[in-house]
């Protein structure tokens, strides 16, 4: 159940270094293909890439505030992601300073009734100069219901 | 690679849609190990069906993942500002996908070529998986 005293926590910062081999298992994770991933000591990063923060958040107590949203396990789920960046996206070799926080929950009425609870946690994505390079949005939906349990 | 500003008037689609598929559980203990998102309901056939799953869930970000990629080899992985995809139907072991994308708009600014991007990816069948959208510079 979601709890809306977690609007506006923010977590500790933490680091990600953007890596070559961590580009290179997501590309063929994600199937993709360009040349510009694998070319150079400094590939550029496919473009959700940042989703990798679950690597580095771990090696940061405090660092994910999500969890103080406590939305339920069962009818819990990742409605939509964001990424936005504000010049090119990070290459292999750039240390980036990550921090998140719990921007928004609210409630929709759903279209087979019920009400859906929302929450977004925004990510902001630093450079080593200070300057923000990236934000990545998630948005939590947890509904009255269990989800369909079958393809 | 190299899309031209001139052909991108709204409502061109963009190369072949890439087709991935059938969607097997080693593609999404793949996806998983490369993203850190270790969440058993993915892979784990025990914990899936004791949640109520007739199989392991497909993991979101592996198809979001793919029609990022799919739209970053058309206008360049350099390219990219922004993408946004919205989750629909669930996908689960078996399911081939297909991802495409089209123009929605194309604008100038900040002294930027921009083009905004309307991108889909569905099931066999054609229920939607992902809506998204993304923004891309296209640079002269």
């Amino acid at each position: 159940m979601v709890d809306r005293a977690a609007l506006g926590a923010v977590g500790a910062p933490f680091t990600l270094d953007v890596e070559r081999g961590k580009i290179h298992e997501l590309c063929r994770a994600v199937r993709a293909t360009d040349p510009a991933y694998f070319t150079g000591d400094h590939p550029v990063a496919p473009p959700t890439f940042l989703t990798t923060t679950f690597f580095w958040e771990e090696l940061m107590p405090g660092s994910n505030p999500w969890a103080l949203v406590k939305m339920d396990q069962q009818r819990g789920m990742h409605a939509e992601q964001e990424y936005v960046f504000h010049g090119p996206p990070p290459r292999a070799g750039a240390r980036l300073t990550c921090q998140s926080r719990i921007t928004e929950i609210y409630e929709k009425e759903g279209r087979k009734g019920g009400t859906l609870v929302f929450a977004v946690m925004v990510t902001e994505f630093r450079d080593e100069s200070g300057e923000l390079v990236a934000e990545a949005r998630l948005t939590g939906v947890e509904t009255e219901r269990a989800p369909e349990t079958s393809g | 690679m190299s899309a031209r500003w001139e052909d991108l008037v709204e409502g061109t689609a963009g190369p072949a849609p890439l087709v991935v598929g059938p969607l097997t559980r080693t593609d999404f203990v793949r996806y998983q190990g490369a993203s850190g998102d270790m969440n058993p309901i993915h892979h784990d056939e025990t914990f899936a069906r004791a949640a109520g799953y007739a199989a392991p869930l497909g993991v979101g970000m592996l198809p979001a993942g793919v029609l990022g990629a799919w739209a970053a080899s058309w206008l360049g992985p350099e390219n990219v500002r922004r993408i946004r995809v919205r989750w629909k139907e669930q996908v689960w072991p078996g399911d081939v996908l297909t991802c495409s994308g089209k123009v929605a708009r194309r604008y100038l600014e900040g002294g930027e070529r921009r083009v905004d991007l309307d991108l889909l990816c569905t099931r066999q069948g054609g229920g939607v998986a992902i809506t998204g959208w993304a923004t891309f510079v296209v640079p002269s």
